[in-house]
């Protein structure tokens, strides 16, 4: 019966950083790999500095309107990493401690800042992560470090997986890097994997997973049309022994979801403790003469500031409240970011608005001073708040418009926690950039498409408490062998900085316990892999090679 | 007509000549109608242009509610959100937009295609729609691109140190 169906060893859901990462180390050590990516494929040149609907602005990301929370991400073969800003920070030690609602250790105990370190290590090599000098740190985010140490502060430059010898400061990093200055993973772990034998197919959106008789799994997949997102060009169906999923946390719930059909019982936490990384970000509109005034700002040309367009993203962040030794919910980074206009702009306020406070006279007029705007991006510690509800007819959302838009079944009533951290973040913000008249804030309203993050995480948990989380601490979905998540759907919740290094660290890690899997499966595989670009640094550190030096 | 007073409503302009009834006319220069939301709207790319008919029948019936509730008499030669004043346009705009109202998720849509127009011209090429000279993109302070429609920015940093390190800083820019 099933004699028609196409058949690969390890089939990989989603071009993300979990599934570049996956789909590297499994074709390199040998497996046949296949991975279906629902959006298109770009090239460099394709990555255009337009807003205009249908060109890479929004061909290559995806906004999913949810109740009470909206996700940003990559839609596009390399994912997040396509349209993401490049900051790549380690999450900070407590973080791995955190207990959350739950009154225990949310991560599982295997996994530590120490256990973690060396995939750290090993993604920074891989990515060529770097940190950033002052003197690559934008116009916004030397204001930003400039006002921190005025109100006593300390400020960073942020590391980066940026060339910042090809990056011409466009601030075009959403709609993909024309200049490929910006280490995605479409300059990395994709060529690896391609170099390798893995086969990469765009548009291809994965519905539902079911079984074999054998206990191999079958992929069904539509073909998502080129242009128009809301047109299915087919379908079909591939087996496979072994599933990585990846689709990113807003998807990999889902399919998951739609797939209990036909798997069985899903293990409870799928779909649940969805985090946004506890993210919101305050507009603030310069007073320029103030910042000339205070900081003696000059961009040489008679301008303090106004330099909103120009730069890369966020460079600087104030880390001062990431201290293990306070209580938990009131631990947060505040960082400098660019947020192009087109779907955020209109969620920014009007500081001390009479009228309407997100449209209407008062916002025009501060629109007319955009290039004014400092934005500051708080990461505070959420609650795992967001429950997925009934799965949509397919992909993860009911699409609106030809691309980008769509509506989603995730539901998230922010609880006291959450909205108490929020709360002192906004006032430290506040605290810094309104002080001496430097600036007037005011955070963006959630009460239109209720929060919004660009850092979706925790819908399908790794953990040690199967109640609490879908997977175990290899990254396998319980119940159901051979089954492995590696995306932002595995971290057990939110990490108070940027999350793509500590998701990338985390596939890393669960890369030898997927290949045995595969071994296991009688697949003809091995675990070894160097860096993509041949280098072993940080290999040396992550893992002993021969048997005979484990040990 | 409805609908550029709605989007006026969104980002006012001015108005386009004496008698005109759409704008409001609360603000100088070109606002969200002047910046071609009508065109992104009818534009099937947004997904929302089968629905704008049913949208302008709801607004004004919402509208004509909203006239009675404050003893209001709209003139009726325009529709009856037209006949609002700038004032009510944004109360009426601000309720249906409210968390709780039964269709507040098509009016926020609305009004963010509404924004769009202004504030990144989605229905235009953007380097084009800077060298046409782009009513939103212009007021925002937008700069142009290159000749090649691409931005770039030869100055960028104050290269400057401005701040102390957090004392928990690894070697390579992580907390520690
Ligand atoms: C604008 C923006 C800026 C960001 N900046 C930063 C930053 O500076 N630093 C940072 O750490 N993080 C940043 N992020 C977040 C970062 O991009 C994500 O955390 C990261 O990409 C998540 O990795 P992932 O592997 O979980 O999923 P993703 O990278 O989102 O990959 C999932 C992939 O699966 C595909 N997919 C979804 N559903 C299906 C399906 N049914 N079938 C097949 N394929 C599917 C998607 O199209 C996507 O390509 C940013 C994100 C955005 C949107």
């Amino acid at each position: 019966m099933s004699t028609t169906a196409e058949r690969t060893d390890v089939l990989v859901i989603g071009s993300g950083f979990g599934g570049a990462i996956a789909a590297y180390h499994l074709a390199a050590g040998g497996a046949d790999v296949t991975v279906l990516e629902r959006g298109p494929w770009l090239e460099s040149k394709e990555f255009e500095h337009d807003y205009k609907l249908g060109s890479s602005y929004t061909r290559a990301f995806d906004f999913t309107v949810g109740d009470g929370m909206s996700i940003l991400g990559g839609n596009c073969v390399g994912g997040g990493s396509v349209v993401y800003f490049a900051a790549m920070p380690r999450a900070p030690r407590f973080v791995f401690d955190r207990q959350g609602s739950i009154g225990r250790r949310m991560w599982p105990q295997a996994v530590s800042r120490d256990t973690l370190d060396p995939w750290y290590d090993r993604v920074e090599e891989s990515l060529s992560v770097t940190r950033q000098d002052w003197n690559d740190v934008s116009y916004a985010g030397g204001l930003w470090a400039a006002a921190c140490n005025h109100a006593g502060r300390t400020a960073n430059p942020l590391a980066v997986a940026i060339d910042n010898t090809k990056c011409v400061n466009c601030n075009w990093m959403m709609a993909g890097c024309r200049f490929e200055a910006k280490q995605s993973l479409l300059v990395n772990y994709l060529p690896a994997a391609i170099a390798h034998g893995a086969r990469i197919r765009p548009l291809h959106e994965v519905q539902h997973l079911s079984r074999t008789p054998e206990g191999s799994y079958r992929v069904h997949y539509n073909v998502v049309h080129d242009d128009d997102y809301r047109l299915q060009a087919g379908s079909g169906v591939i087996e496979a022994k072994i599933v990585v999923m990846a689709a990113g946390a807003g998807a990999t719930p889902v399919i998951l979801q739609r797939s209990e059909a036909h798997l069985g019982t899903m293990p409870r936490a799928v779909g649940r403790y969805f985090s946004g990384n506890g993210e919101r970000l305050n507009t603030a509109i310069i007073d320029e003469a103030k910042a000339a005034e205070l900081f003696g700002l000059d961009r040489g040309d008679g301008l303090a500031y106004a330099a909103n367009q120009i730069g890369k993203g966020p460079t600087v962040a104030s880390w001062d409240r990431l201290d293990g030794s306070l209580p938990e919910f009131s631990r947060y980074s505040l960082e400098q970011l660019y947020f192009p206009p087109g779907l955020g702009t209109i969620l920014a306020q009007v500081p001390g608005a009479t009228g309407p406070s997100w449209f209407g006279k008062e916002k025009k007029e501060i629109l007319k001073q955009w290039t004014s705007w400092l934005t500051i991006f708080t990461m505070i510690e959420d609650d795992n708040e967001g429950v997925f509800g009934p799965p949509p007819a397919t992909g993860n959302a009911h699409r609106i418009s030809q691309q980008m838009l769509g509506r989603g079944n995730l539901r998230y009533e922010p609880t006291k926690n959450t909205l108490g951290a929020w709360a002192a973040s906004d006032a430290e913000v506040k605290e810094i950039l309104e002080k001496d008249g430097l600036a007037k804030v005011m955070p963006w309203t959630n009460d239109l498409v209720g929060a919004y993050t660009v850092h979706p995480l925790s819908s399908c948990r790794m953990g040690d408490d199967p109640h609490t989380s879908a997977l175990d601490d290899s990254n396998e979905l319980r119940d159901h062998p051979g089954i492995f998540v590696t995306d932002g759907s595995s971290v057990p919740g939110a990490l108070t900085v940027n999350p793509a290094m500590t998701i990338a660290a985390l596939a890393e890690r669960a890369m030898p316990g997927i290949v045995r899997a595969a071994q296991s499966r009688g697949i003809s595989v091995t675990y070894g892999a160097p860096a993509p670009d041949g280098s072993t640094s940080g290999r040396s550190r992550v893992l002993p090679l021969l048997p005979s030096a484990r040990g | 007509m409805t609908l550029e007073a709605y989007a006026d409503t969104i980002v006012p302009g001015q108005k386009r000549f004496a008698d005109d009834r759409a704008i409001a006319g609360v603000s100088t220069g070109g606002g969200a109608v002047q910046a071609g939301a009508l065109e992104l709207l009818q534009w099937d790319a947004t997904g929302i242009h089968e629905g704008l008919d049913d949208l302008v029948r709801l607004v004004n019936e919402h509208a004509l509610a909203y006239a009675a509730e404050r003893r209001l008499t709209p003139d009726p030669t325009v529709p009856p959100f037209v006949a609002l004043d700038y004032p009510d346009r944004a109360a009426l705009i601000q309720r249906l937009t409210t968390p709780g109202h039964p269709e507040k998720e098509f009016w926020v849509l609305l009004s963010l295609f509404c924004n769009m127009a202004f504030d990144s011209a989605a229905h235009l090429n953007t380097a084009q729609a800077m060298e046409d000279g782009h009513p939103g993109l212009e007021a925002m302070g937008l700069s142009m691109p290159d000749a090649d429609g691409l931005w770039r920015f030869q100055d960028y940093s104050y290269r400057r140190e401005f701040a102390r390190l957090h004392p928990d800083t690894t070697s390579t820019g992580s907390p520690a």
